[in-house]
């Protein structure tokens, strides 16, 4: 993996200029890989990891299982983005196993989700049927946890 | 009115009423440098420490959850002397993967409190009063103590930075002298990052042979070598029947403060061993045994990941000292970097404390690790990047405010030696 997009994804809050010194290179190239890696699709954006709860505009999230008929011509796939393309989906993956897609959601309220489901998913023409389950509380967030006792890293300050 | 002689007498006396229950050989052990300076560092707030010997993560939770499943199972025993039989095997299985060394478990493994651990019964079970040990100067700080300890008498071997701190063959055979038992070797280094060289150390080997030396061969910090690959001397003719081989867990599976290491040897060693530290210690820890089986056993990918990161502060660090006037060679392996501070003027112990004072940062003067360490210092940088980015902007403004001038960087040609 490139050097840049490896330091990217450790999680640490590095500005371009902190991750030009730690890597040994001019800014400009960490700029210029940075939007190299952009342009071939490999990252995609940035957005800091919330807690869900402490994101007061989105703090119920739907996870929906979607079965869909494939086509002819590209199985899934039209469908799929059709689903994807909607503001209210924050993922959408082709899965294995009883159903097609999973798709999750996330609106201020159960009732918006709700809405979003049975007036805009569900009739879609080749969705066959949904079943919308409720996330209820998160333990861990892509990689952070959420509730954990505070860790005491105290180290001795010089030790041999 | 006193002689001289008679006061110096008489403060000899009270002196020794305060001391008189110490024994004398204990006395005679010098203070740690890394003491000293620990007592500096400790009364002052908002220090950046780079002299910190252990890694700054924090031991990966599946290792903890194995001991914390132990713990749930009731696991509160004392385990044999020599260590739990799954751990032994384990130890046995990884020291044969990694390290292409057999060692079988029943007999020739012995795990112990620490690699510190099993320094000490080690030279407690082969010492006679008097004998002579051959050790790497600059060289961890306990290594020549614990000889003291053992009643042994250590004699020191030159390391520079003109070799990368590795140990040459010629300055062993310089450095030996008859009486001589044994040989400390402890590669890759604390506190220089020194790594073994294969020529150096086969050459080194036909000479242990050659003198009948035992070596003891501390090699915690095998697993985090960065460039080219770790040999241990025990692959070389002749050494396996004479090399007490030490590791642990602590520095590359980030479980220092666990206290859990090991020693394999030819049975007849792992025997003396054995009974030294049956009346001392007894065992490890039940508890961080369990966890070493875990870590042994599937914690590789977590070593990797941590190394990485290791890695990366590396070049940052050394090409920062570099850049600043402060000669500093790569250390392929472990976690710290051991610049030369000579052009700032001062010695290693000043430097140590103006930084300090000046700029609140901590480094170990390279002295503290023996008389070859003077006109250096230990950077340890198992700390994160915002320390270390800060730590070198500051020691930077200190080195240059004494008139050292920078380096124009060419830190390709540092960085990729």
């Amino acid at each position: 993996m490139n050097e840049v997009l490896k330091l990217l994804t450790e999680g640490e809050r590095l500005n371009e200029s902190q991750m030009a010194e730690i890597l040994g290179m001019p800014e400009e190239v960490v700029n210029e890989q940075l939007s190299t890696l952009k342009e071939k699709g490999v990252l995609l954006g940035w957005i800091p990891v919330l807690n869900p709860e402490a994101d007061a505009e989105m703090t119920v999230r739907g996870v929906i299982e979607v079965k869909i008929t494939p086509e002819r011509e590209g199985g899934f796939n039209r469908l799929a983005q059709r689903i994807a393309r909607f503001d209210e989906v924050e993922s959408c993956y082709l899965m294995s196993g009883s159903y097609d897609l999973l798709v999750v959601v996330r609106q201020s309220t159960l009732h918006k989700v709700a809405s979003f489901v049975s007036e805009r998913l569900s009739t879609i023409e080749g969705i066959v049927s949904t079943a919308t389950h409720f996330m209820l509380r998160a333990y861990k967030e892509q990689g952070f946890l959420i509730e954990q006792p505070k860790e005491d890293k105290e180290r001795l300050d010089v030790s041999p | 009115m006193v002689s001289p002689l008679t006061q110096r007498k008489l403060n000899l006396f009270v002196e020794n009423s305060e001391n008189r229950f110490v024994a004398d050989h204990v006395i005679g052990l010098p203070r740690s440098g890394i003491r000293d300076f620990f007592e500096l560092v400790a009364g002052m707030k908002d220090v950046i420490s780079l002299g910190i010997g252990e890694p700054d993560f924090t031991t990966p939770w599946h290792i903890r959850e194995a001991a914390i499943y132990s713990i749930e199972k009731g696991r509160t025993f004392y385990t044999s002397n020599l260590g739990t039989l799954e751990l032994r095997r384990a130890i046995s299985d990884y020291i044969d993967q990694y390290f292409n060394i057999k060692y079988d478990s029943n007999s020739e493994v012995i795990v112990t409190v620490g690699v510190s651990e099993a320094m000490d019964i080690a030279l407690r079970a082969i010492l006679n009063p008097g004998d002579k040990v051959l050790y790497q100067d600059p060289c961890f700080v306990s290594y020549h103590p614990t000889v003291m300890l053992a009643h042994g008498v250590g004699v020191p071997i030159k390391t520079d930075a003109e070799s990368a701190f590795t140990i040459k063959a010629a300055e062993v055979k310089k450095s030996w002298v008859p009486g001589c038992k044994a040989l400390i070797i402890n590669l890759p280094c604390n506190p220089t990052g020194g790594v073994a060289e294969r020529d150096e150390l086969e050459e080194i080997a036909r000479f242990a042979v050659e003198k009948d030396l035992i070596v003891i061969s501390d090699e915690i910090y095998a697993e985090l070598t960065y460039d080219g690959e770790h040999v241990s001397i025990v692959n070389f003719p002749g050494m396996k029947e004479r090399t007490i081989f030490l590791h642990g867990c602590s520095k590359a599976w980030a479980m220092t403060g666990w206290r859990l290491g090991y020693a394999c040897a030819p049975a007849v060693l792992i025997e003396a061993m054995m009974k030294v530290h049956q009346y001392s210690m007894m065992c490890a820890s039940i508890i961080a045994q369990d966890a070493a089986v875990e870590a042994l056993r599937n914690g590789y990918d977590g070593v990797q990941k941590m190394k990485q990161q290791y890695r990366r502060r590396r070049d940052l660090v050394v090409r920062r000292f570099n850049e600043m006037g402060l000669t500093c060679h790569l250390p392929q392996a472990t976690f710290y970097a051991f610049p030369n501070i000579e052009s700032t003027g001062l010695s290693s112990v000043e430097f140590a404390k103006q930084l300090l004072e000046k700029e609140k940062v901590a480094m170990v003067p390279g002295s503290a690790f023996g008389e070859f360490g003077e006109g250096f210092a230990r950077c340890s940088f198992a700390t994160g990047y915002d320390d270390l980015l800060e730590a070198c902007n500051r020691i930077e403004r200190f080195v240059a405010s004494l008139g050292v001038k920078s380096a124009v960087a060419a830190s390709d040609s540092i960085q990729k030696i």
